[in-house]
């Protein structure tokens, strides 16, 4: 009898313990975790990004320059994908529990204004930190400044190229620049002829995605916006011309629509496409297949034919660093950004090559490794020719609600492939988004 | 003689409930308190973390929402379609494997409750690559044949769905088959010996007999199955990323887009999310008073 009483009370208290122990445990860690971002001496600064070929990349190269400088500076980098990110952040503000947040984050542009607007607590503003931002262009600026107010420092760019195929083009007849200055119209000439000719796309596009059309958009200086912040989709005639211009495209095949982003990557390092047009960060993606080097050519884009204030560049994505509320020693994380990706052109100039980021600093583009031919795509002095570019972009307001009228969007251009009819989607969209935003 | 302080029933239980009150704090802490939590953050309306109390506003807004109604129509359509095909076919494959004549009985069974040991991502991405436009299943069919060109199986809307289906009672059918293996572990093989001296024929046998005595068993997975269902994300989140359009999105997945995608409003998912309790609700009860009318 006592023996059991015994063997029961052991257990039980193994069972606490080894659930408390455990809830502590877990605490445990996390709280230390904090420990190495709030505590103010330190000189730890931790960040959140995605992409660890690319931003993290470009982090770690910063930290080693910063730390030439300052040789007890650490950097605690953490890869978290841009979705994942989203979610922290949303969980963390609505819990209020804003210690989990790191020092500095990386942001979408597109996404900029919808955190500092709503959460006007998340991030710092460092218009008065010292970093010089009229060093940046203003279009790419204006992601992050809110009432005249610097909540970031300016990072990647995402202006647009188009690059193709040359030997594909050459076979049916043109080159490069027959590409070159062209609107969309003469784009789709050229695009039947060669489907005609050689069995190829010339573009390719994920389903489920209006990304393209915000691009063509943008390369008008377009928005989806009112003034007022009230959505301008239905009834928008520039809009309308853009999708149908899609539709056209994908019912020529000039446009191959697949369904996810792995194959869409695949369409162009596959060689099933003859071109690629979206942000210069693709690039990445296009020079993993090593065997089409020298096959590509980069060009401008193709702009909205009879459209006022038409251009040939615009922009895709894009990213910009913020300091937290949570960072303790924002005079050192602005001073680290401050130094790095708003003052350092050796920075640039190894991350260039490293990873093919290229500047929105502007300072950086004086720099020889700009001028540099790449033997990918035929020796063409690329990164200079995007720098240009970028200095070409119309200003776009995006608005706080851009995913939603993106996802509206999205929704449009998967009805319309499917033969409904642009005029009447476009008032759902409006009437969706409309509603989102009540 | 007299015992002193507890009896002996009473001391068994207190230790019961000793055992029982660490998984009470746990449930009271990170069930009940975020449920009742999330009640009231649905009352609330508003961007972020700016929430005002606004009442049943949010639940009215949810059937306005062409969205959210789309996607409840979406999760009814797998729920009607897959959870009868998947049930019926555990229940025809438990029947088949439940045969002690049977060779390599644990194989069949391994083999097809394998795939539940996979990881929910995992098999959805293997399956959006299985349909997609250059993927096994066109290259089989235009090898064979039987189409001439690719079909964009994920790019139609009502394939979209079918494959979403396809998916899940390639998943869970052997899930379910295990319940019924086990529930027929607990009839009498006497009975069958019985109905076979009778002369009844096996499908007679599997209608008399193993359905209406796996009943509560049947009853189970069949609540379980809806409950799963309503709340599909994984699937729509990674095989269709609920397209074309919003054609095959489904609750919880419209719901994660709502909170973490665009400009979150806590309030309207957190009324979205106790929509699907009340349904899930609704349809156990249901399922549950089918179940018991039967008996009489």
């Amino acid at each position: 009898m006592m023996k059991k009483k015994m063997i029961s009370l052991v257990l039980a208290g193994v069972m606490a313990t080894v659930l408390l122990s455990g809830c502590g445990g877990a605490s445990g860690t996390s709280s230390k975790g904090n420990d190495d971002t709030a505590a103010g001496g330190s000189n730890t600064l931790t960040v959140w990004a995605w992409d660890s070929q690319f931003n993290l990349y470009a982090m770690e190269e910063a930290a080693k320059i910063y730390q030439k400088d300052h040789p007890d500076f650490q950097l605690n980098a953490i890869e978290i994908t841009w979705d994942d990110l989203q979610t922290k952040i949303g969980t963390i503000v609505g819990s209020g529990d804003y210690s989990q947040l790191p020092d500095i984050c990386l942001m979408q542009d597109y996404a900029y204004q919808k955190y500092v607007t709503i959460y006007s607590d998340l991030f710092q503003d460092i218009t008065d930190s010292g970093i010089d931002f009229s060093q940046f262009p203003e279009g790419k600026l204006a992601a992050s400044v809110v009432d005249g107010k610097n909540y970031g420092v300016p990072f990647d760019n995402g202006t647009d190229v188009a690059i193709y195929r040359t030997d594909i083009l050459e076979e049916a007849g043109y080159t490069l620049d027959d590409l070159t200055d062209i609107d969309w119209n003469r784009f789709i000439e050229i695009g039947e002829d060669v489907y005609a000719k050689t069995g190829y796309s010339l573009l390719s596009v994920q389903t489920g995605s209006s990304d393209m059309i915000y691009q063509m958009m943008q390369s008008a200086g377009k928005s989806t916006w009112n003034e007022d912040g009230s959505p301008n989709i239905a009834g928008n005639e520039y809009l309308k011309q853009c999708l149908e211009i899609y539709k056209q495209m994908a019912d020529k095949r000039i446009l191959e629509v697949v369904n996810s982003w792995d194959e869409y990557v695949a369409t162009f390092t596959s060689g099933k496409t003859a071109g690629v047009l979206n942000g210069c960060w693709i690039m990445v993606q296009l020079e993993s297949a090593e065997e089409l080097s020298g096959k590509w050519g980069i060009t401008n884009v193709p702009s909205l034919p009879g459209v006022d204030g038409a251009t040939n560049y615009t922009n895709q994505g894009g990213s910009t660093w913020a300091i937290t509320t949570n960072c303790s020693n924002v005079e050192l994380a602005a001073d680290f950004l401050g130094s790095t990706f708003a003052g350092s052109t050796e920075l640039y100039d190894t991350i260039l090559p490293g990873a093919g980021a290229i500047a929105t600093w502007l300072p950086a583009k004086n720099s020889d490794v700009y001028n540099q031919p790449v033997e990918y795509y035929g020796g063409q002095a690329v990164y200079s020719m995007i720098a240009d570019y970028a200095s070409k972009v119309p200003s776009v307001d995006l608005g706080i609600f851009y995913t939603e009228a993106n996802a509206a969007l999205a929704t449009v251009v998967g009805n319309i492939l499917g033969g409904a009819d642009i005029a009447s989607e476009l008032e759902t969209a409006q009437s969706t988004v409309e509603f989102n935003m009540r | 003689m007299k015992k002193k302080g507890l009896s002996m029933k009473q001391k068994q239980s207190t230790a019961g409930w000793m055992f029982l009150v660490p998984a009470i704090i746990l449930i009271c802490c990170f069930s009940l308190y975020p449920a009742l939590s999330a009640f009231i953050t649905s009352l609330k309306t508003g961007t972020g973390t700016n929430l005002t109390f606004t009442g049943l506003t949010n639940y009215i807004r949810a059937f306005q929402d062409d969205v959210f109604v789309q996607s409840l129509k979406n999760c009814f359509f797998y729920l009607i379609i897959q959870v009868p095909v998947m049930l019926v076919m555990a229940l025809i494959l438990a029947t088949l494997l439940n045969n002690p004549k049977l060779k390599f009985r644990g194989f069949f069974r391994t083999a097809i409750f394998l795939p539940c040991a996979t990881s929910l991502v995992a098999y959805a991405i293997i399956f959006r690559s299985l349909f997609a436009t250059d993927g096994f299943i066109n290259s089989v069919l235009l090898k064979m044949g039987i189409l001439s060109e690719a079909y964009n199986f994920l790019g139609n809307p009502l394939s979209a769905k079918i494959v979403i289906i396809i998916a899940l009672v390639w998943r869970w059918t052997g899930y379910n088959m295990v319940f019924y293996l086990a529930g027929l572990q607990n009839i009498d093989y006497s009975v069958y010996e019985a109905a076979k001296i009778d002369g009844a024929s096996p499908i007679q046998t599997f209608f008399r007999i193993t359905v209406p005595l796996l009943k509560p068993t049947i009853l189970m997975t069949a609540i379980m199955s809806t409950n799963g269902t309503l709340q599909l994300f994984d699937e729509s989140m990674n095989l269709t990323n609920g397209g074309p359009g919003n054609a095959s999105i489904t609750m919880s997945h419209y719901i994660y887009n709502m909170a973490f995608k665009g400009v979150p409003n806590f309030g309207y998912t957190s009324a979205m999310s106790f929509i699907i309790l009340i349904l899930v609700a609704i349809l156990a009860f249901v399922q549950k008073k089918v179940g018991e009318d039967n008996d009489q």
